[in-house]
């Protein structure tokens, strides 16, 4: 028993640190990618906070789910940007001149009122002891305020057994409806990613600029025909030797 | 050493709250995009928090759906913005200004 409470104090402690040190990164490349003139670096470290987050989804128990932004953000989401940056060439002629004045002034201070007010608000019932869910279960339980219940009967079988039930059972309209939306996502990309339509692109034509009408000269039908026929004799030959 | 689900919901403000700065400081538009997804992946953080708080998976599930949405509104998004780069030769948000009077 001594043991197990051990263990438990163990892992308590390391779900600590790993927080403080996850946290600050994420925290910390967050506020870099905000600051960073370069859009390049600032891609940089959107990678590094999807991966904090990944850490961070680990610690929680949503193992699927740290998988899945790694192969996701990390890897899909953020090479596109990448991609983009790249393609556009654009890299730090960005202008820091605010057309409304005072701008930058009130961003900061509104992002800090949603700070305070949506931090405070959602967090400060779940900060007592019983929220902690690393603590051992006989403690929460004792103590007052809303208590962790935690993953591990919901993780019994496993977190992606757990998570494909739900969405085959319960979720199976929304997952479907999800996979019509990336079709759609698809589709709209491609046509938004299209050229406009110019024959100028597609037939090369020559000195004049226009493309030749089609003529067919004296006799080409039947050359061509003899020749389509000895190709399809060729092909016929190849398929009986094979 | 506890760490209460409420640190995990505090950082996830935090996060939130940047990448709302973010969205309304820069003038850059594939910049402020990225600002959207680091506002998107906190929200998700909280969902799975309260995920393990409530000791269910349905808070997880949604977290997967938001995911595969934001997969899918890049793809569009990035698109646009090549668009309006081919349109006007640059992708600062100030110079989409067609309909100021």
């Amino acid at each position: 028993m001594a043991v197990v409470a051990q263990a438990e104090a163990a892992a308590g402690a390391g779900e600590f640190w790993v927080f403080i040190l996850i946290g600050a990164l994420a925290l910390g490349s967050a506020l870099a990618m905000v600051l960073m003139r370069n859009s390049v670096h600032a891609a940089l470290m959107l990678v590094i906070n999807f991966f904090a987050i990944a850490v961070l989804y680990a610690v929680l128990e949503a193992q699927f789910l740290a998988v899945v932004q790694i192969i996701v953000y990390a890897g899909a989401i953020v090479v596109l940007f990448l991609f983009v940056l790249m393609l556009l060439g654009v890299g730090g002629q960005e202008r820091f001149t605010e057309r409304i004045r005072g701008q930058k002034t009130a961003a900061v201070l509104l992002g800090l009122a949603v700070f305070v007010l949506i931090g405070g608000a959602a967090a400060s019932p779940f900060l007592g002891e019983g929220a902690a869910c690393n603590v051992p279960a006989e403690i929460r339980a004792a103590a007052a305020g809303e208590t962790c219940v935690g993953l591990t009967e919901a993780n019994a079988e496993g977190n992606v057994r757990g998570l494909g039930f739900l969405l085959f059972t319960d979720y199976v309209w929304p997952f479907e409806v999800m996979s019509v939306l990336l079709v759609i996502a698809a589709l709209g990309a491609m046509v938004l990613g299209k050229r406009e339509e110019d024959p100028a692109d597609l037939v090369d034509q020559g000195e004049s600029g226009v493309p030749a009408p089609f003529e067919p000269d004296e006799g080409s039908g039947d050359g061509s025909s003899t020749a389509g026929g000895a190709r399809r004799a060729d092909t016929d030959a190849e398929e009986g030797r094979s | 050493m506890i760490v209460p689900i409420g640190w995990y919901l505090i950082l996830a403000a935090a996060l939130f709250s940047i990448g709302l700065v973010g969205v309304l400081v820069r003038r850059n538009i594939i910049i402020m995009f990225m600002c959207i997804e680091l506002m998107l992946n906190s929200v998700n953080l909280t969902l799975v928090a309260f995920s393990r708080m409530h000791g269910n998976l349905d808070g997880q599930v949604l977290s997967f759906f938001v995911i595969v949405v934001a997969a899918a509104e890049v793809t569009v998004g990035l698109a646009l913005i090549v668009n309006l780069f081919k349109l006007r030769g640059t992708t600062d948000a100030d110079s989409v200004d067609a309909l100021r009077a």
